[in-house]
């Protein structure tokens, strides 16, 4: 089943898909972000279990106890957790796909203020509490 | 003029790409619930006194043990045991298999040609049986 697609990179990146698009591409972006780093993390884990993988193990989960990592693995699963609700009732209740815009606005003011509380709380730890 | 191979219609009804649809929305809710039922818990278990946010968010996303062994908790016991191994390994599998199912998703959009596909499909079932076999150790372990 090969698909031909007729647009470009370059031509694709000039789309202007405005807010719906930025979504698509966030929740992307977010969702394999988390698959690297779950999938990095359990192997670090089954390796600092074990003898021959201890140093690296704990190296590679050193990297993502650090506030800066935190910062950017929190955006991921908490934009990809509110866009994905969005998406799951959207596609469940297909009515409401009338709705979709303000689906995206509600999306951001659920968003914002929970990211921003998890930003201060983080960079207030990471910088000394 | 450009003539256009005729397209078939997709098979209606049941199939696996209809049924891995249905499934990433619903591990989606079913990760919802398990991660409110660890907050939930966790708050009950003392959390509020003796744990961070991000101790908590860590928990709530995998409830294993060693992600409160840093913490004030006292006592772990309660922490332990196989109502929470059992929440692990349902988080672990609904990540697992939605991650991953994800992953194909996204790559098989920039893939057009079918062997490559398969040859993809392949080893990313094959990652997702070696991060399962991983997790479970883990979970059993700890």
């Amino acid at each position: 089943m090969g698909l031909k697609r007729n647009v470009g990179l370059m031509e694709g990146l000039r789309y202007q898909g405005k807010g719906p698009m930025l979504t698509y591409v966030l929740h992307r972006i977010g969702g394999l972000s988390i698959v690297l780093f779950v999938a990095l993390h359990i192997l670090a884990s089954f390796f600092s279990n074990h003898t021959w993988g201890t140093t690296a193990g704990i190296f590679i989960n050193s990297i993502y106890e650090h506030w800066l990592f935190q910062i950017f693995i929190f955006f991921c699963a908490l934009f990809h957790a509110i866009n994905g609700l969005r998406i799951v009732i959207l596609d469940l209740w297909p009515k409401l796909i009338e709705y979709q815009r303000e689906a995206i606005w509600i999306e951001w003011f659920v968003f914002l203020p929970i990211y921003g509380i998890a930003l201060f709380v983080i960079i207030r730890g990471g910088l000394g509490g | 003029m450009m003539k256009t191979k005729p397209r078939t219609a997709p098979q209606r009804g049941f199939h696996f790409d209809y049924l891995m649809w249905l499934f990433t929305r619903l591990s989606a809710l079913a990760m919802y619930l398990i991660v409110i039922i660890g907050i939930i818990a966790a708050l009950l278990m003392s959390a509020r006194q003796n744990m961070t946010v991000a101790d908590l968010m860590r928990w709530a996303f995998m409830p294993n043990p060693n992600h409160v062994a840093n913490t004030n908790i006292p006592d772990l016991e309660v922490w332990k045991g196989i109502f929470w191994n059992v929440m692990a390994f349902l988080m672990l599998f609904f990540a697992g298999s939605h991650g991953l199912h994800g992953l194909l998703n996204v790559l098989e959009d920039y893939i057009s040609r079918t062997w490559v596909r398969n040859l993809l499909r392949a080893l990313v079932f094959l990652i997702w049986l070696l991060l399962t076999a991983a997790g479970i150790s883990l979970i059993v372990t700890s």
